[in-house]
């Protein structure tokens, strides 16, 4: 738009995530790679078959991880997409407590089914967190692509099969592929499952960063391998970044109900294999409940702090440190996220290098170990003029930036889809700038802000990785309270924390049901 | 009360979609920016708006220059080609949208509204959604959106482009009725003649980024500045002639013209300058034969001397008209005939 104002408070506006984003992710990052660089250790971690080994299984298990996520997660999102079938809402809602349930929790309710699993475990877990990024985002772009394309395929003598292949598969190919490159991410630098399945026979490395800083004290070491993790991390999200723009500006949005139908003929074979799939989501839940109902034992104990005080407060105490906390991030992170995302929005074509690259940063913190992040925090935030690291304030940054992609990636495609021609109508009605995103962008998103902080909500109360690494002892999160009471013997610890897990539980499927009822159609996650 | 533009220039990077435009709407005055797609007409009324910043020269207003005045300042309402109607808010508040910006008291807005939506023939509209309107009925409503706040100037960007013809047509008849009713300075981009020349007081012809003609309707129709221009405005063939006192005289025959002056000239034929007269005076043989809803078209073989070699369109009675092979006279009709001087 041609005026001043408008012109100035973009960049201001961007100001605040980048900010955010070099004080509390590029500093910390880049001062551990500085640790790892420094010492010789690097070479020698480098050099090391051990460190190679681990790199390797880091990538398999990822890899492994997000073939048997996309696999799971194809039949679901045709489903949602294109049939017309009683409780795909339900499917829908179901589908996203997986996604958002905490790293512990699923951990525990895979130990608890398949005690001795090992790789195995830990790919399924993996996966199980995931389908619901395929489902989702799959079936977002499937629901409003064309079916006229498909049945010009069959009109033309294609098979139901053939006119997938050949026609359907390449229009949501981008949707897969950037689906795909986010979940492995996720798998890659998982945390708390492998530190939960693998013990210490199978390690990642994430876990062996963790190992390292905290058990080891080698924190060159540790560093090194942040900066393995770091540049794999980088390829992966520039691979997605580039699947990703072809689909944000290319969605031809067409209604679901235009394209859903009633199955028929071969096409009830996928709806089994979904049905297949959502009673195998929903058997580590069913478990974990099972388990946490055998003895009541454990729901009484909550008020208490565990066999022979394994915690330094009560679960439920511990339960209110997670309220509150994941509320600071909220707050936080929506404040980031939607600053970072209107500036999105709003970059014109010809900027598309710096939207990029600004998109790319902002994604980075989703895969960069939150180990690595944690472990930063602790040697840079001392040399600020206030020091975080005792401050209660701490935890929720650590958690704002891990939610922040998540609420941009949420409300992005909305702010993007919204017709410029719309705000510059409202313009010359005598809609100055501000009242233009108010009348508009605000007004038509506003359902979409709403779905992202309540799933940022979520993510932030059911987040490990960084805040075990930052709570103090005598404030510890739920997830961080339940990884400790997991990790030190007695039965009442372990009946605890199978029960607090359940009250988790129970508040992330709350929280989820809440966001579908408000979530748009157009969305990622 | 004036808008006027001088020198205008719009570019996109290096693309000049808008080179060196003069131009002015007087007060009350429709003026009609005709030309194909991507001739930068839309540019040129993005401009005028605001939306786009010109590289050179001036938009003013009443002498006032508006490179500095933002949008929303402008008081100029715009309508788009699809309505781009607010999908959250009802017909009423669509239209009261403006006010609201302009702070008129709630009363009157009321009021405003219905007499706008009674004005565009959507009176009882108020409460209903605007994604449950048809095309026309959206259309409508943007226009009573844009026309509620009283803008100085009202700009139309294709405004019945995204219709089907029969609606069209009605409602580039309403609009016309209706700017000339409210006595509103409007601009209308449009790529369609009938559109233009139903709507506007004078048409502004545009092609490449430049304006190449202004002047009343049947002006332009008439006389256009160039071959080119010509071409736009539907002539296929060209053929050379000379004018002496209202008489044109070419290998077509001599045809009186009021106001066509002396010297060498250029007749440019439309589809319906040339129809079957048993006394005609050019002589052909027909190749090929349409039909059309009310006449049958003729693509016909021209012999005689320093005719143009290429078959040239002609028109036909439906009933008893000649088949391909038969020869046939022609006279030309003075209403698909354009004059020219220049050949560009």
């Amino acid at each position: 738009m041609a005026n001043a104002a408008s012109r100035l408070v973009l960049p201001l506006l961007a100001l605040l995530p980048i900010a955010f984003l070099v004080l509390f992710f590029a500093w910390p990052v880049a001062s551990i790679v500085g640790i790892g660089l420094g010492g010789s250790g690097v070479t020698a971690v480098l050099t090391s078959g051990d460190t190679w080994q681990l790199v390797a299984f880091t990538l398999g298990q990822a890899a492994a991880a997000t073939l048997v996520a996309v696999l799971a997660g194809m039949p679901l999102a045709y489903v949602m997409a294109r049939c017309k079938l009683p409780g795909i809402g339900v499917v829908r809602t179901l589908i996203l407590v997986p996604f958002v349930l905490p790293t512990v929790v699923v951990g525990l309710a895979f130990r608890a089914l398949l005690p001795d699993a090992g790789v195995l475990s830990i790919v399924l877990a993996n996966a199980f967190f995931n389908v619901a990024v395929v489902a989702r985002t799959v079936g977002g772009l499937w629901a409003h692509t064309d079916r006229r394309a498909e049945e010009a395929a069959r009109a033309l003598g294609a098979s139901r099969w053939r006119a997938f292949t050949s026609v359907v598969l390449p229009s949501i190919a981008p949707a897969i592929g950037s689906a795909a490159a986010v979940i492995f991410l996720f798998c890659a630098t998982s945390f708390g499952v492998v530190l939960m399945l693998g013990g210490a026979r199978y390690r990642t490395l994430e876990t062996e960063i963790y190992l390292r800083t905290v058990d080891l004290f080698d924190l060159p070491g540790a560093a090194a391998l942040s900066i393995l993790q770091v540049v794999a991390v980088i390829a992966v999200l520039v691979i997605g970044a580039f699947a990703r723009r072809r689909r944000e500006t290319a969605l031809r949005l067409r209604g679901r109900l235009e394209t859903a139908r009633r199955p028929v003929g071969g096409e009830w074979i996928v709806v089994a294999a979904a049905l297949a799939v959502m009673v195998a989501l929903l058997v580590p839940i069913v478990g974990l409940v099972t388990k946490s109902l055998t003895t009541l034992d454990g729901w009484r104990a909550l008020t208490s702090t565990g066999d022979s005080g394994t915690l330094e407060v009560s679960a439920w105490e511990a339960a209110g440190n997670s309220l509150r906390a994941a509320t600071d991030a909220t707050i936080f992170a929506m404040v980031l996220g939607v600053a970072a995302a209107v500036v999105l929005s709003q970059l014109r074509r010809g900027r598309a290098v710096l939207g990029e690259t600004l998109d790319l940063a902002l994604m980075l913190p989703l895969g960069v170990s939150a180990v690595t992040v944690g472990f930063g925090y602790l040697v840079t935030l001392g040399d600020l003029p206030f020091d975080l690291r005792t401050s209660p304030l701490l935890v929720p940054f650590a958690q704002a930036l891990v939610i922040t992609p998540l609420i941009v990636r949420t409300v992005l495609p909305v702010l993007r889809a919204i017709d410029e021609r719309l705000r510059q109508a409202a313009g010359t009605l005598g809609a100055g700038p501000f009242r233009v995103w108010r009348e508009v962008d605000l007004a038509l998103a506003g359902r979409s802000l709403i779905a992202a902080a309540g799933f940022g909500y979520v993510v932030a109360l059911g987040e490990f990785g960084a805040t075990s690494f930052l709570a103090r002892p005598d404030a510890p999160t739920l997830p961080v309270a339940i990884a400790r009471l997991i990790d030190r013997p007695g039965e009442l610890n372990n009946e605890m924390a199978y029960a607090a897990c359940v009250v988790l539980m129970l508040v992330t499927v709350l929280a989820v049901v809440v966001i579908e009822r408000l979530t748009p159609a157009v969305g990622e996650f | 009360m004036t808008l006027e533009l001088q020198g205008l220039s719009v570019r996109y990077g290096p693309i000049a979609a808008v080179s060196d435009v003069d131009l002015s709407v007087a007060d009350g005055e429709v003026v009609a920016l005709l030309g194909p797609s991507g001739c930068g007409k839309s540019t040129l009324l993005r401009a005028v708006a605001g939306l786009e910043r010109p590289a050179a020269g001036t938009i003013r207003w009443d002498g006032v220059d508006l490179a500095g005045v933002a949008v929303h300042r402008r008081d100029f309402g715009l309508v788009f080609q699809d309505g781009q109607l607010f999908p959250h808010k009802d017909v009423a508040a669509n239209v009261a949208f403006g006010m609201r910006m302009h702070h008129v008291d709630r009363a009157e807005r009321a009021k405003r509204v219905d007499e706008l939506l009674a004005l565009v023939g959507l009176a009882g509209y108020g409460q209903r959604r605007v994604t449950e309107l048809s095309g026309g009925e959206q259309q409508r409503v943007a226009l009573a959106r844009a026309l509620a706040p009283k803008p100085r100037l009202l700009l139309l960007d294709e405004p019945l482009s995204a219709l089907d013809r029969a609606l069209r047509e009605q409602l580039a008849v309403d609009l016309a009725a209706l700017l000339r009713a409210t006595g509103t300075t409007a601009l209308v981009v449009t790529h369609d003649h009938d559109e233009a020349f139903t709507l506007a007081d004078r048409v502004a012809l545009m092609q490449g980024g430049r304006i190449r003609q202004v002047g009343p309707p049947d002006e332009v129709w008439r006389r256009p500045a160039d071959d080119v221009v010509a071409g736009f405005l539907g002539c296929t063939t060209f053929v050379p002639a000379r004018a002496d006192h209202d008489v044109v005289t070419s290998p077509l025959g001599e045809l009186p013209l009021p106001g066509s002056g002396d010297g060498a000239v250029l007749l440019g034929l439309r589809a319906n300058a040339l129809r079957t007269d048993p006394a005609g005076f050019v002589r052909g043989e027909v190749v090929q034969r349409l039909h059309r809803r009310d006449h049958a078209r003729l693509l016909v073989r021209l012999s005689g001397e320093d005719v143009p070699t290429n078959p040239v369109e002609a028109v036909a009675p439906v009933a008893g008209a000649p088949e391909p092979g038969d020869a046939v006279r022609l006279a030309l009709d003075p209403d698909g005939i354009a004059l020219t001087g220049n050949l560009t």
